[in-house]
């Protein structure tokens, strides 16, 4: 039987993994799966503190059922990042961060 | 018709006048001078019914500002004696000025503007008149103001002219300053406005003696202004840059006595206060006495008239200060807006002969070539120098003769000025139509056309007989007494030896003479340097000022403050500009770092 602890650091290992790729990746959409990582890694935690946390001797699922929104709403946000994406390789025809680098002094 | 509609027609008609002028009948010059003397007659007719009506009241317009019993102020008309003879004083003689600017201004520039602003001066000053209490008589004063500066800068093009304007514009408002502060004043003490309070005012006075006291001579300030007395006369003599008709009608006849207007309407609360009505007799007696002296040496023929105007003016506020009676200078303000008037209409046509030369020394036997100038002249200057018979004379001296009783030094003063009166006038009169013509101008001189010379006529009647008895009888026996007071026999011979010695003196030096003064006194001449020490004052110490000012403003509020901060946060946008770095990891490191920072904040820091 799996204890809270495994489940965070496997969440916190996620996380880790996400940011490792967001600061360190050069392509774009390597970068955004990052952030869905450690958007997900977010998720994971929220599951597991709502399946280990008992409110007066009973199982809480209100938390479980955020994650459904959560997982929702991420998925809309998706769906508009890749867009704008799609929107910036039409403009630039490129997804290398480097290359963006207009916006400075 | 009710009189009070009467009373309103004759206030609003000229300001309709002004109006279409200015917004309809701009292009058409017969259209702008007939709408204004058309508007002049119907004040005419108005003010004369309302004269002979006797109607007396309050005609309340409407509440201007109603605070209920707390504060409130009325706009109405006010009809009483002495309103209803100063309304005849200015609706006869503004109509006159009127037609005589028909022929004056016929070639002149400008003419709209020129009838427009006649006709808005005459709505301000039946304004004043008619006004029922100070704070209107207030608005009416400063829009008397108004038009007087736009009939002095008529020729604003010349400099001379502008600079004219705006220095009578701007003394006046140091006198209306004082007046603003006399209203507030006054009514902290009485809790009116208005002059129909001013009845019970001797019980008030016995309640605030100073406050009241205090407030007279505040007022007063606004008299010293309008009146050009001492020490802000400076404007007057400059006026005479507007137009001759102009001059003889605000700055002579009706708008200058505006200020010995006002001190008759205060006249019941000024009489009871020895201290103020001491401050504005003698304020008036070196007035009529220093303006008198100054007139002697001026060569410009409007100049002399200008300062004789004002020592007449000066009389009126001695008058006024004697604490005699109303009536008594309303009298002299009334001769003398005849014959002053008269005077300066005299003037204004011998300078159209003269083809605008207004050199005293470039005239000469024009008495010849202008023979109704003359003789209409004759009748003025007669009755200013206060000639036996003619107006001049009965106000003068029953202002000097109240004076022996109650005011010595102001006594002498005045008695030494009306020896002076008769003395410049016999220079003037000698220079400019005895002797020989001193200038190619005065050889071919020419007599005025009909529409000068009838008005002309139409004054010179009143310029004679507005002194005698039956016509003070009919328009001063209301206001108050003008009973000749007791004096000994020697004084009424010092009159006589005044007039006569004047003339003399006048006539000895001034028979024969070449081109030039054979008096040159500089200190006269020079206007006794008042105007170079108000200059000297407003460039030096004024001028100073404002440049002290004006370095506060441009390095402590400008520099420091305003430039300042702005410098400020410039500053700190160039520093932060360099975390722009333009990588986008580079900000997700700033905001991960900036996150961990907070979150060890939170956990560490309480």
């Amino acid at each position: 039987m799996p204890t809270l602890a495994n489940y965070l650091i496997a969440s916190g290992l996620l996380f880790a993994i996400g940011l490792g790729g967001v600061m360190l990746r050069r392509s774009i959409i390597i970068i955004f799966m990052g952030l869905e990582m450690m958007l997900n890694a977010a998720n994971l935690s929220l599951v597991a503190f709502s399946r280990y946390g008992l409110v007066g001797g009973h199982q809480n699922y209100d938390a479980q059922v955020l994650v459904f929104f959560i997982i929702t709403v991420a998925a809309a946000e998706v769906a508009v990042g890749l867009a704008i994406i799609v929107s910036l390789y039409r403009a630039r025809q490129t997804t290398h961060v480097e290359d963006l680098d207009s916006l400075k002094f | 018709m009710h009189l009070s509609t009467i009373a309103w027609i004759t206030l609003v008609v000229p300001l309709v006048a002004a109006a279409l002028i200015v917004l309809v009948t701009r292009t058409s010059k017969p259209f702008a001078a007939g709408l204004a003397i058309l508007s002049a007659l119907i004040t005419f007719v108005g003010g004369w019914t309302l004269f002979v009506s006797g109607a007396s009241g309050d005609f309340l317009g409407f509440n201007w500002i109603d605070f209920g019993d707390a504060f409130s102020i009325p706009f109405g008309l006010a009809l009483d004696p002495l309103s209803r003879t100063m309304l005849v004083v200015v609706t006869t003689i503004a109509p006159i000025v009127f037609i005589y600017s028909l022929g004056y201004m016929k070639d002149e520039e400008g003419y709209w503007r020129y009838f427009a602003g006649l006709a808005l001066f005459l709505f301000s000053m039946l304004g004043i008149v008619l006004a029922d209490n100070l704070v209107m008589m207030f608005i009416f004063w400063e829009l008397v103001g108004v038009s007087s500066y736009i009939l002095i800068g008529h020729y604003f093009h010349k400099d001379s002219a502008a600079d004219a304007a705006k220095q009578a514009f701007l003394v006046n408002r140091i006198g209306d300053f004082g007046f603003m502060l006399g209203i507030l004043l006054f009514w902290v003490s009485t809790g009116s406005f208005k002059f129909s309070a001013l009845n019970d005012s001797a019980g008030m006075f016995a309640q605030h003696p100073t406050l009241l006291g205090v407030a007279c001579v505040l007022i007063f300030c606004g008299t010293v202004g309008k009146s050009a007395q001492f020490p802000l006369h400076v404007w007057l003599p400059n006026s005479m840059e507007g137009p001759t008709p102009v001059s003889s009608l605000l700055h002579a006849a009706t708008m200058v006595a505006a200020g010995v207007y006002l001190l008759a309407r205060i006249f019941p609360i000024l009489s009871v206060s020895p201290e103020a009505s001491e401050v504005v007799a003698v304020t008036g007696a070196i007035t009529a006495l220093g303006a008198g002296i100054l007139a002697t040496q001026q060569d410009d023929i409007k100049g002399i008239l200008a300062y004789s105007t004002i020592s007449q003016l000066g009389y009126m506020v001695a008058g006024a200060g004697l604490a005699v009676s109303a009536a008594l200078p309303m009298f002299h303000l009334f001769t003398h807006a005849f014959f002053k008037c008269l005077l300066f209409l005299t003037a204004g046509s011998v300078i159209l002969g003269m083809h605008h030369e207004q050199n005293i020394w470039k005239m000469g036997g024009l008495k010849n070539k202008m023979p109704i100038t003359f003789l209409t002249y004759c009748c003025g200057m007669l009755a200013l120098s206060g000639c036996y018979f003619f107006s001049g004379h009965y106000s003068k001296d029953l202002i000097m003769a109240c004076s022996w009783e109650h005011h010595r030094a102001v006594f002498w003063m005045l008695v030494v000025a009306a020896g002076l009166t008769p003395f410049y006038m016999t220079r003037q009169a000698l220079v400019v139509f005895f002797g020989n013509p001193r200038s190619e101008h005065a050889k071919h001189a020419h007599e005025s056309p009909l529409v000068m010379l009838v008005p002309l006529i139409l004054l010179a009647i009143p310029a004679v007989i507005a002194g005698y008895p039956f016509v003070e009888h009919a328009f001063f026996h209301e206001i108050g007494s003008l009973a000749e007071p007791e004096i000994p026999h020697f004084i009424e011979i010092i009159f006589g030896a005044a007039f006569f010695l004047g003339i003399g003196a006048a006539a000895l030096i001034y028979r024969k003479v070449g081109e030039k003064d054979p008096i040159r006194i500089p200190a006269f001449e020079n206007r006794f340097y008042i105007d170079d020490f108000y200059f000297w004052i407003v460039r030096r110490i004024q001028g100073g000022f404002a440049r002290l000012c004006s370095f506060l403003d441009r390095w402590f509020i400008d520099g420091i403050l305003v430039r300042g901060s702005a410098t400020v946060v410039w500053t700190l946008g160039f520093a932060l500009r360099f975390l722009q770095v333009g990588n986008l990891q580079a900000y997700a490191f700033f905001f991960g770092a900036g996150v961990v920072g907070l979150i060890y904040l939170l956990i560490h820091v309480r």
